[in-house]
């Protein structure tokens, strides 16, 4: 018999999504309504799963589908992080005219999606939940269809987004038929001797999942979808389908591929060096400060990634760890960008920061904060988040991949300290609207105080972390 | 005898793989070919599923294939909306002439 309990939550969310899209298609102009019900589904979709978060590790649908520590703790993240995206962005979604019944159900959907990504444990059942949140996805980037960037956002990310599919599916037919299964558990135990179909599975898969973390050299689609797409799918973007992709990376270099360290290991440290340097450099030239996120991003990423390099589940960890507190900096960063707004119009440039200080005192001492902790400067959030990765990576003696890891943090902190420059040292601009929805003050708020004060309480989100033990 | 064993179709599936790859690289024309050589990549990834799942004698590999096929009808539907929509905005849908976004 079935545990129909242990998935709770996703049933939940599809009944949920459906029943909205059914009450916008009937009810006319019921757009505040549904953002409102999706806002309120999404705090009883985190109750649900804070109801499971007692189980260390369950299979159901013979065994396709794991709940355990990594997947509880990662769908909190992620429901936690889509509230605060849907509180902070409804002024933006009306202001811009795209506040739309589909919008929270496009949303919803591509929740349920990462949902099913992060606890999947077969080849089947994970291509199933990339495949809806990646279409859900394409239509959000290009949810402002009578914007041309907007458009072209959405056209670039569905292309790129397609051909990384396809080479993952790739991958996957070759474990398939070197393998014999599609279950991870099964892989990881035939997966045991050399054979050549194997290695080549392995990098089409590791190809097709750093197309979806974005890490170099498949980054290109990136900086494009981050500047054309609405803020509010952007903040979107930066935040929730990285955190799906981490824990996939995680699953599948530690389920399947755990008898292969040897193939899959260069990849991966060449994956993040080349990702923590190349998006340091990158971001420097940048005008718009969304394509500067984008970089900023792919930069970060690079750092989750070496965490995951050393084989250890104190590397695990602290991906982890750097991953929640990378998208609550992000969360705060953004939320900085949605107040950037006169007469109804929002502002993405660097220089629309110029001589913030003066007529915004509060706001520029919160993107301080924010800018220094994403610099990783000691005590903030930030510094931690990297000092953990550093401390797992050099425990294993990976002096190179720490050593270019710094020098990246270095590169990277003169376009953050740049950005600080121009916000207190330039000449001032007009002032900008300050009656901001109190959704967007509060999650600035919460945000910036705990990237402050952080390093009061580190043991809090350590304690959390420390459970999930994979190896 | 000549058999057609499996190797004979995993490399018809690396050959479609290739010229899907290849046609989203090498053409500059138009985007609705490059809609055509993603199918053709997932269709290669189905001639594979499909070998593999009769020369080792299990059925998942068929379902899979199902699965990517219904995926892949949904993508194309996506793809090709966004492509009018895009049409509608630029007017064009040359893929030299996707530069918008760029820096």
């Amino acid at each position: 018999m079935i545990d129909l309990n242990l998935i709770s939550p996703e049933i939940f969310i599809s009944l949920s999504l459906m029943f909205l899209l059914i009450v916008g298609v009937y009810k006319k102009n019921s757009s505040n309504f549904i953002y409102n019900l999706t806002i309120l589904s999404l705090f009883v979709l985190l109750a649900l799963i804070l109801n499971l978060s007692h189980i260390e590790e369950a299979f159901i649908f013979d065994q396709s589908y794991k709940i355990d520590d990594l997947s509880t703790f990662m769908k909190i993240l992620t429901v936690i992080s889509a509230i605060f995206v849907m509180l902070t962005s409804s002024k933006y979604l009306k202001l811009t005219k795209i506040f739309k019944i589909e919008y929270p159900v496009l949303v919803l959907s591509s929740i349920l999606g990462m949902m099913v990504m992060i606890s999947s444990n077969d080849l089947i059942v994970f291509y199933m939940g990339l495949e809806l949140q990646s279409l859900s996805l394409y239509v959000l980037a290009s949810f402002n269809r009578d914007n041309l960037l907007s458009t072209e956002s959405g056209l670039k990310y569905f292309i790129l987004s397609a051909l990384s599919s396809g080479i993952l599916l790739y991958g996957f037919s070759l474990i398939y038929g070197f393998s014999g299964s599609t279950n991870f558990n099964e892989i990881s135990i035939n997966i045991s001797d050399f054979q050549y179909g194997l290695t080549f599975g392995i990098v089409f898969i590791l190809v097709g999942l750093a197309f979806k973390i974005s890490a170099v050299p498949f980054h290109m689609w990136a900086p494009d979808v981050y500047q054309g797409s609405p803020t509010s799918v952007t903040i979107f973007f930066a935040i929730l389908p990285k955190i799906a992709a981490l824990t996939v990376f995680i699953r599948f270099l530690y389920v399947p591929f755990v008898n292969m360290i040897d193939q899959w290991q260069m990849i991966v440290i060449f994956l993040s060096i080349a990702s923590m340097a190349f998006g340091a450099v990158a971001a420097i030239g940048q005008k718009n400060l969304k394509r500067l996120v984008a970089y900023s991003s792919i930069s970060h990423m690079g750092y989750a990634l070496a965490g995951l390099t050393t084989v250890t589940n104190e590397g695990i960890q602290s991906s982890i760890i750097y991953m929640s507190i990378y998208l609550v900096m992000n969360l705060a960063l953004f939320s900085c960008i949605f107040m950037m707004r006169r007469n109804e119009n929002y502002f993405e440039n660097i220089d629309d920061l110029s001589g913030l200080s003066k007529n915004h005192p509060i706001l520029s001492f919160a993107m301080l904060i924010i800018l220094f902790s994403l610099a990783g400067i000691p005590p903030l959030a930030g510094f931690f988040a990297k000092f953990y990765i550093f401390k797992a990576v050099i425990e294993q003696s990976m002096y190179f991949l720490a050593i270019v890891g710094l020098l990246s943090t270095v590169i990277a902190a003169f376009y953050y300290l740049r950005i600080i420059k121009i916000i207190y040292f330039d000449p001032e601009k007009e002032k900008y609207d300050t009656d901001h929805h109190i959704g967007l003050k509060i999650s600035l708020l919460l945000s910036t105080v705990f990237i402050l004060i952080y390093f009061i309480y580190p043991n809090s989100l350590i304690d959390l972390v420390s459970k999930i033990n994979i190896i | 005898m000549f058999e057609i064993g499996l190797g004979h179709y995993l490399t018809l599936g690396a050959i479609i793989f290739t010229i899907g790859i290849a046609g989203i690289f090498l053409n500059r024309k138009n985007i609705i070919v490059i809609l055509m050589s993603i199918e053709l990549i997932l269709l290669a990834v189905n001639i594979n599923l499909v070998s593999f799942s009769i020369f080792i004698n299990d059925l998942a590999g068929q379902i899979f294939t199902l699965f990517i096929l219904t995926v892949a009808a949904a993508e194309a539907a996506i793809g090709l909306a966004i492509i009018v929509v895009y049409y509608r905005n630029s007017g064009t849908i040359r893929v030299e002439e996707i530069d918008k976004l760029k820096g």
